[in-house]
């Protein structure tokens, strides 16, 4: 039973590393706009110029 | 770097097979590559494609140059109309550093970067372009759009590229930003969702895991490990519930704190009071030792709590959105180009446009002054009914209206339907309110709160005596499960989604209580010209000697400047359209004619009883049929018009299915000649009134509103603003003016009088949804809250019904009116309407 003293703060600890990484989804506008991304994948072009314009 | 917009200014120099050309028929019958406008005489060409305008061009030839051709493929002709290619220098303000700092969001030494709204985004192709902008200029980095926001955010590179130059660029591309002025920090820059985000994520985050530790208790933990462990669980579930409280939880205390101080309750409190007691009876709890505490509970309402609110809000988001940007008042305007007049709708305005404004006309969008005598009422505005005269040049507000000869202008800014929508909902227009669902519903919960929080203290004293472990679960579980919320949203859900789904069928609504008058109605009465018989049809004669070529001219001058229907047929009705001379003097009289002063010579037109008013003998009429319209030059008579009337198509349909139902009755200020044709249908000769006065029909209308009668008046808002403004709903008809009244309730596109009868239909039934709704959720608090004073639920369990109830309402209410709305399309096509 002893080894629940590891598994909790390892459990909570990757439960952390998500709600930090939510946060950070949040904060970096993911949620804003859950619409337009949808749209991307439609117009990638497939001009051979397009891998270095990616770039910027 | 050579700018951009500078390469465009030398562009016809550029040695580019860019020639001003007339093409052959069939390319004229189709629209601009670029954008779609139906080509008209003078078209723009290059590489076979045709355009409309200059601007269409050098956009279309900007991105052919740069690649970007395949902005073409997302859609046929998906672009903007861009209309003339605008100068940089006219930007070069932007660059000054005070209005720039306005602008942008972020600038150092480097890099700068700001958000536009750009209302005119409206496909996938626009999408790509405005994401493509780097490779249109260098300097440009990188560029973002969020569509739902119509909004684009632009980093660029400052030692390349000024943002007077990205403005620029924007609007050549069709796509002017709206600039907004205020001060960065008073714009709503992160939207109340994302903390609405973050608080459900931390909430979420404390409610798994929680329950991931307590969940073993449930199960018998202390027959494995002893009462040590649980302890540890408390202190680990205390820990993670902290940032819950202090958190997730804060607009609640907020809420809740803000209602104490001024002495009201308001739906937070009993929510704050019981997070209160739970939080403080579980860390007791956890503190001496004595047991787990609830915190798993606590945790996890405050999580479905938020799901519930975040729910409500997307719902409502998206209502006020179609509202706002995706809904234009059926309203026409007058478009002026070098080679014609066009009528186009409010949303294919675009900055630029020359537009002519008649007599009582309402100015759109912010514009400039061209030419002609404006005397601007912005009473619709401001409340001040007193005229204000503006020079050539001068700026003209969104809002006015003018008064008088009918005036040139050039809109400066985007229409903002918004803009317009807040003024229509001014508070001097506002009708005097009868008793309804919104102040029932106020009324309502404001006494919930106290009979709940009496309710919980009943429940909690009572176990206190009899069974001490039942206390805090039911008082908390009372406050909790306990939910006004459903009761709060159930008008305004259902009453917004039928609003919306009568705007898309060109039926706009001031705001959704009308919706409520609207199923209340008892009488509906019509006016004659302009709503059930349609302007434009029928036959119109001319009686009397001849009039000359120059007369003719000079009638046609005079009747542009009016927007009353008759007016409009008999501009139209002069053939070969002479050049209109300035007219002097301009007045019309409401209902009785108009009058002005052409190349000398002083016009009369309008009724008999008018010209005999000022002395001239107007001869017995000709004809027995029609709507007449006399005319006189120099004091003079002349002859009269004649305008035989068609009966809207499907007229006599709709009020014979209304007469079912209400009691319908006529008002024309045309004279009794029609008496007949409308005996018919309206059933009973006692009904129809002719000869009647603007003050006529609003005396009309008292009389019937005297005995407490609920009256609909149905009129084109121009005659008849008065009996409108008197009658309970004022629907204003609009064809094909731009008379947009204050004093109408309802604007309605002409071809759905022919479907009054069914949106009288819907509004009735959308106010069952909506006493349906309250009657699900009156239910539910009822049930709810005794079982809960029993101490038989869960405080957990409260927290996934409460807002779970407030969801099924919210669903009920919006799913059930989108259904009624779906059978509103179905009668249309079964009628063969043109309704999609």
């Amino acid at each position: 039973m002893i080894v629940i003293f590891l598994l909790i703060p390892l459990s909570i600890g990757l439960a952390a590393v998500f709600l930090l990484g939510f946060i950070w989804a949040v904060r970096s506008g993911q949620y804003e706009d859950t619409c337009t991304p949808a749209l991307r994948p439609l117009m990638e072009d497939n001009h051979p110029k397009k891998k270095e314009k990616e770039k910027e | 770097m050579q700018s951009l917009t500078a390469a465009v200014a030398d562009y016809p120099d550029a040695g580019l097979d860019a020639t001003l050309q007339v093409p052959e028929a069939d390319v004229v019958e189709s629209g601009c590559f670029h954008c779609g406008t139906p080509l008209r005489g003078a078209v723009f060409s290059s590489r076979d494609k045709s355009f409309c305008c200059q601007g269409c061009l050098t956009v279309f030839e900007l991105l052919t140059e740069n690649g970007l051709a395949d902005f073409y493929r997302f859609g046929k002709a998906a672009g903007v109309r861009a209309k003339t290619v605008p100068k940089e220098e006219e930007f070069r303000y932007l660059d000054e550093p005070a209005l720039r700092r306005r602008l942008v969001d972020f600038a150092d030494e480097r890099v700068t970067r700001a958000t536009f709204r750009v209302p005119s985004v409206h496909c996938i192709a626009c999408v790509w372009l405005l994401e493509n902008l780097f490779r249109l200029k260098p300097g440009i980095g990188y560029s973002r759009v969020n569509f739902p926001r119509r909004e684009v955010f632009i980093t660029f590179d400052n030692s390349t590229v000024q943002l007077s130059q990205v403005v620029a660029l924007l609007t050549s591309l069709g796509y002017g930003p709206e600039l907004n002025w205020s001060d960065v920090e008073d714009r709503p820059r992160t939207p109340v969702s994302r903390r609405l985000w973050l608080q459900l994520g931390v909430a979420g985050f404390a409610f798994g895991n929680i329950m991931l530790l307590s969940i073993s208790s449930y199960f018998g933990l202390d027959a494995f490990s002893g009462p040590g462990l649980r302890k540890l669980f408390g202190w680990i579930s205390l820990a993670l519930v902290l940032p819950v409280l202090a958190y997730s939880a804060n607009d609640y205390w907020r809420a809740a704190w803000l209602a104490l101080r001024r002495r009201i309750l308001t739906v937070e409190v009993p929510i704050a009071v019981g997070i209160a007691a739970l939080a403080a009876w579980s860390a007791g709890e956890v503190l001496t030792g004595r047991g787990p505490g609830y915190f798993d509970s606590l945790a996890g309402l405050l999580f479905f709590l938020l799901c519930g609110k975040w729910f409500q809000q997307k719902t409502y988001d998206r209502l006020a959105f179609d509202r706002d940007y995706k809904s234009f008042f059926p309203l026409s305007i007058l478009r002026k180009s070098e080679q014609n007049e066009v009528r186009i709708s409010l949303s294919q305005l675009q900055v630029g446009d020359h537009l002519m404004i008649r007599n009582g006309e309402l100015i759109p969008a912010d514009s400039r002054l061209i030419c002609g005598r404006a005397m601007i009422d912005y009473s619709f505005v401001t409340g001040e009914s007193e005229l204000v005269a503006k020079a050539a040049g001068d700026h003209i507000y969104a809002g006015g209206r003018q008064i008088g000869g009918a005036i040139e202008v050039e809109t400066v800014k985007e229409v903002s339907q918004s803009y317009l929508t807040s003024l229509w909902n001014q508070e001097s227009l506002a009708k005097e309110k009868k008793p309804s669902l919104d102040t029932l519903t106020n009324r309502y919960s404001r006494r919930f709160t106290k009979v709940v929080l009496a309710v919980a203290v009943g429940a909690a004293l009572f176990w206190s005596w009899r069974d001490s472990t039942r206390c805090l679960v039911s008082f908390v579980s009372v406050l909790i499960v306990a939910c006004p919320c459903a009761l709060a949203l159930a008008a305004p859900f259902t009453l917004g989604t039928a609003q919306r789904i009568l705007a898309r069928r060109k039926v706009f609504l001031k705001n959704s209580s009308i919706l409520e008058t609207l199923a209340r109605v008892g009488t509906v009465v019509f006016d004659k010209t302009g709503t059930l018989t349609a302007s434009g049809a029928g036959a119109i004669v001319f009686w009397g000697e001849p009039l000359g070529e120059e007369e003719k001219g000079r009638l046609r001058s005079l009747a542009q400047h009016s927007t009353h229907p008759h007016a409009v047929r008999i501009a139209e009705s002069v053939e070969g359209e002479p050049p209109a001379q300035p007219v002097r003097s301009f007045c019309e009289t409401a209902g009785c004619g108009i009058e002005g002063i052409v190349a000398g010579q002083e016009l009369w037109i309008g009724s008999a009883a008018w010209l005999e008013s000022r002395k001239v003998t107007v001869p017995s009429p000709p004809t027995r049929s029609g709507s007449m319209v006399h005319v006189a030059i120099n004091g003079k008579y002349r002859g009269c018009y004649t305008l035989s009337n068609a009966l809207r198509p499907q007229a006599d349909q709709v009020l014979r299915k209304l007469s079912g139902k209400h009691d319908l009755a006529l008002l024309s200020g045309d004279n009794e000649k029609e008496r007949e044709r409308f005996h018919g249908l309206f059933g009973n000769s006692e009904h129809l009134h002719f000869n009647q006065s603007p003050l006529n029909k609003l005396q009309f209308i008292q009389q019937l509103q005297a005995p407490g009668k609920t009256v609909m008046m149905v009129g084109d808002g121009l005659n008849d603003a008065g009996a409108l403004r008197q009658s309970d709903v004022g629907v204003a008809v609009v064809e094909s003016i731009g008379a947009f009244s204050p004093a109408s309730d309802v604007i309605m596109s002409a071809n759905m009088v022919p479907r009054l009868d069914e949106v009288m239909r819907f509004a009735k039934s959308s106010v069952r949804v909506v006493r349906l709704s309250l009657l699900i959720s009156s239910i539910y608090n009822v049930v709810g809250i005794s079982i809960a004073a029993c101490g038989l639920l869960s405080p957990v369990v409260c927290a996934i019904l409460m807002p779970l109830s407030s969801v099924t309402v919210v669903a009920f209410a919006c799913g059930l009116t989108t259904r009624l709305g779906r059978r509103l399309d179905f009668e249309a096509v079964c009628k063969g309407g043109t309704e999609p």
